[in-house]
């Protein structure tokens, strides 16, 4: 079960193709998977970037941020996933808004595709923001380029397209009194807010992916809550796309940072089991 | 040599040994040791043979004690057991987990002047589940031959177990299809291996997999198929719904969303599903309180201050809104949490929820209660004190308040009725409004208990196979003529 079938890596966003035939059967764009890649592992949500129902695959783009994340990266073609749930949560509300906007960084330029595909299909002008830090970072472009009208870049040392990042440019999209009709972000929580203070004073109709810490991912638990135009909302039920301009961003980032000092421990055990791995095989 | 009325009647209960509490507050091994046998035969002779058997009355599946507590007497403990099973699959799970004390034992004529004189018949069922299962006796049960229909149950709790097994055995293809990555609800995620091991539940479940049942995990209905497309796509015959209540209530008090505030759902599934009591090695990481306040009375709220103590916290407060006498909680539980020293506050609300700059919680405002009028359920109410504030230092809440049920399936199965909480509506039976649709245990009733899920199932499994063979019937003479 759960096989991985191929595997790359740009920078440290790997990409991981798994035989999934159920989920790649009855998935919609902006929803996620829960992921375990052994029986120790913890479950974490990822956004399932493409599918295939033909071969019976979906498309991960992985950043690693931390020792669930690492682990995954260290996966090969042949290793097989302990745990694979979904689809799960809402799907992106596609229908004939006019122009589209969709912003991702990191592991959001490989999540806002099957998005983006399917407000083209819609009949949507679809224009793609991707930012990075530099040039080389980018991925899935040759994708993204096949079901938008315009892919736009941004990087922070200015190494292709506008130097800033994914809120530079549709401000100054803005502030030319080019038309947006909805907006879609998907990325980091910082980008995500970033990307909202940009559309709110034009009022541009705003959806962000948030990423708040998950469990179950099916509303039992309550651990991703998030608050959102003063109301507690799960986000892996009730999302995990809302309106950008009434979440609470500051109890949000709180929320995200609640296992940082586990993570740190946990990181560093991990780092021992490999030096010891070393030396056991010599390495050392 | 059968013993008379009167000696039986001088044999006093034997209670089971188990780790001291100062002991056992740091480690997630069981409780109670379990029976030696000749425990077990000496508190089965205690048992008079009642005629009119009360203590059955009081079992909600009706379990033959007198015979079974017979059979132990004679050290006849695997015959015991599976006496037993003829009306409860999962004995070992319920003889830790039912509050007998309000059901056999309750009734049991040996307790009526003083409960704890009562026949342990929990106990017993325990120890002769435990003896069949320990000594590989475990029965290969006889299958009808397959009939050819095929029914899904959807969530491997008690009560989607029960249904599955009931159903294998009337000659039923069965695929379970369970949202976690192992099998057992509430068994698994909720309550603590220190009172049901996850052995036992394991053994079930592999027993039901040996009798040609087959589980598909990380399986969300809802999201990955509905209900419908079990029909259409799949081809099922009968579907089950027993997916528990599942979604937990937070107090509408500020404070909720600090960090270091748990769900009782989350707070256990971290540390009995995903085991981060043996993190690092398990990656799931778990916030260790020094102080953690507990909000509820029931037994998930004794296991939740239980487990928190087990991980390491210095100091647990159970706050309850009533008095002691009306905690909902197994009295095993709240005896075993006042041993180990779990402080109650009693006749106590949380109003507010105090955080500090980072969004972590610092402390409790309560307000004191007291117990007015009784309302319908016939308990008396708490209201509020005016002007009755206190405060503590906590640095966790864990909130086990209760739950609500999950909308996931009843929202993709519109045509099928459900009453003004949520909670799926179906005739004694189990028959939903859906045809071929069936329900039971927590999705139907609320929060309630194990073998009521269970009972339910069983009702079900029985519904189920009526309907199906009068509709192949049907089928059958349509296609004759
Ligand atoms: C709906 C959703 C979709 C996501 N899609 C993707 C994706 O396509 N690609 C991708 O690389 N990442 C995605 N993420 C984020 C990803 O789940 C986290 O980066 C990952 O869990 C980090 O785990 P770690 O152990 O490697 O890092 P850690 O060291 O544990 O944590 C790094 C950061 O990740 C966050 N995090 C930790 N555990 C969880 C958790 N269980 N759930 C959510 N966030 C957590 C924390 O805020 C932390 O600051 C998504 C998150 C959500 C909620
Ligand atoms: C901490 C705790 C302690 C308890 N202690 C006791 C006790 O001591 N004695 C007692 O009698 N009772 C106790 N109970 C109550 C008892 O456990 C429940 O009443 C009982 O488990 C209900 O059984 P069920 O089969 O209806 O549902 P559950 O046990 O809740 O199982 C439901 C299963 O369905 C799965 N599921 C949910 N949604 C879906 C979906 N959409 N698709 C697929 N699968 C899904 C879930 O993952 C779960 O595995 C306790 C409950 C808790 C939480
Ligand atoms: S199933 Fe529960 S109520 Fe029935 S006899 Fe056993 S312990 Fe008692
Ligand atoms: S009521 Fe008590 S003593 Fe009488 S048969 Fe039942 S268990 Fe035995
Ligand atoms: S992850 Fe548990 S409710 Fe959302």
């Amino acid at each position: 079960m759960y096989e991985v079938l191929e595997r790359s890596e740009i920078f440290n966003v790997h990409k991981m193709v798994i035989k999934a035939p159920e989920i790649a059967n009855s998935i919609n764009a902006g929803q996620f998977v829960i992921i375990m890649g052994s029986e120790y592992s913890e479950r974490i949500p990822l956004t399932v970037s493409d599918w295939n129902t033909d071969t019976g695959t979906i498309t991960l783009y992985i950043l690693e941020a931390g020792i669930s994340t690492l682990e995954l990266a260290r996966m090969k073609v042949g290793d097989s996933l302990y745990a694979v749930t979904g689809p799960l949560g809402i799907p992106s509300e596609i229908k004939h808004y006019g122009t589209v906007v969709l912003g991702g960084g990191c592991y959001g330029i490989g999540g806002i595709y099957p998005t983006a595909r399917a407000c083209k299909e819609a009949g949507n002008k679809v224009i793609a923001i991707i930012e990075a830090r530099y040039s080389p970072m980018f991925y899935h472009e040759k994708e993204l380029h096949a079901v938008s009208d315009q892919v736009l870049y941004a990087t922070v040392d200015g190494s292709r397209g506008r130097k800033g990042k994914v809120e530079d440019v549709v401000t100054e999209m803005l502030e030319k009194g080019i038309k947006i009709d909805q907006a879609f972000f998907m990325g980091c929580a910082e980008m995500l807010e970033r990307c909202s203070e940009a559309t709110r004073p034009y009022a541009i109709p705003t959806k962000v992916a948030l990423n708040s810490i998950m469990l179950d991912g099916s509303g039992m638990c309550g651990a991703c809550r998030v608050s959102v135009g003063g109301e507690t909302r799960f986000a892996c039920v009730d999302g995990p796309e809302f309106d950008g301009h009434k979440v609470d961003w500051k109890e949000l980032h709180k929320r995200k940072r609640a296992y940082a000092e586990q993570e740190i421990v946990v990181y560093q055990s991990y780092s021992h089991e490999c030096l010891s791995e070393k030396k056991l095989r010599g390495e050392l | 040599m059968a013993l008379t009325t009167k000696e039986r009647m001088a044999i006093e209960r034997h209670r089971m040994a188990e780790q001291p509490p100062d002991f056992r507050n740091r480690n997630f091994e069981e409780v109670p040791y379990g029976y030696t046998p000749e425990q077990a035969v000496a508190e089965a002779q205690r048992c008079l043979s009642c005629k009119k058997m009360p203590c059955v009355s009081g079992c909600p599946v009706e379990i033959p004690i007198p015979e079974f507590i017979a059979l132990a007497a004679e050290e006849k403990f695997a015959e015991s057991a599976r006496l037993i099973k003829t009306k409860n699959v999962l004995p070992a799970v319920c003889g830790r987990v039912c509050p007998q004390e309000t059901q056999c034992e309750g009734q049991c004529v040996r307790g009526k002047k003083d409960i704890a004189e009562a026949i342990a018949i929990g106990n017993l069922e325990r120890f002769v589940a435990d003896y069949e299962r320990e000594n590989d006796l475990m029965e290969v049960l006889k299958i009808q031959d397959k009939n050819g229909l095929k029914t899904a149950v959807i969530g491997s709790g008690p009560s989607g177990l029960t249904v599955a097994g009931d159903l294998v055995k009337l000659g039923y293809k069965v695929t379970i299809y369970e949202a976690f990555h192992r099998g057992g609800g509430v068994l698994v995620y909720g309550i603590p291996e220190f009172r049901l091991p996850k052995k036992i539940v394991e053994a079930e479940i592999g027993a039901l997999e040996d009798l040609g049942v087959k589980i598909y995990y990380n399986s969300v209905i809802g999201r990955l198929y509905k209900v419908d497309d079990l029909f259409h796509s799949m081809g099922f015959n009968a579907v089950y719904i027993g997916v528990g209540a599942g979604l937990p209530i937070f107090l509408d008090i500020p404070g909720m969303n600090l960090n270091g505030v748990f769900s009782a759902n989350e707070y256990l599934t971290r540390s009995n599903l995903m085991k981060s009591y043996l993190f690092p090695e398990y990656r799931t990481p778990m916030i260790v309180g020094r102080k953690v306040a507990v909000l509820g009375g029931g037994n998930v709220a004794m296991d939740s201050a239980r487990t928190a103590l087990r991980l390491g916290a210095e100091k647990v407060t159970i706050v309850y809104r009533r008095a002691r006498e009306q905690m909902p909680a197994r009295a095993a539980e709240l005896h075993h949490a006042e041993e180990e020293e779990i402080e109650f506050r009693l006749l106590s609300s949380p109003v507010e929820i105090f955080g500090n700059e980072g969004g972590w919680v610092t402390g409790m405002k309560c307000q004191r209660y007291e117990l007015g009028e009784p309302d319908e359920s016939g308990r008396q109410r708490p209201v509020p004190i005016e002007n009755s504030f206190f405060e503590f230092d906590c640095d966790q809440v864990i909130v086990s308040i209760g739950g609500q049920a999950n909308p996931l399936i009843t929202k993709t199965t519109p045509d099928m009725k459900v009453n003004k909480w949520g909670y799926i509506e179906v005739d004694p039976w189990g028959r939903t409004s859906k045809k071929f649709v069936y329900a039971g245990g927590d999705i139907v009733t609320g929060a309630a208990t194990v073998i009521s899920a269970m009972g339910a199932g069983r009702r079900a499994a029985k519904a189920i196979h009526e309907d199906l063979m009068k509709e192949s019937d049907e089928t059958f003479t349509q296609g004759w003529w």
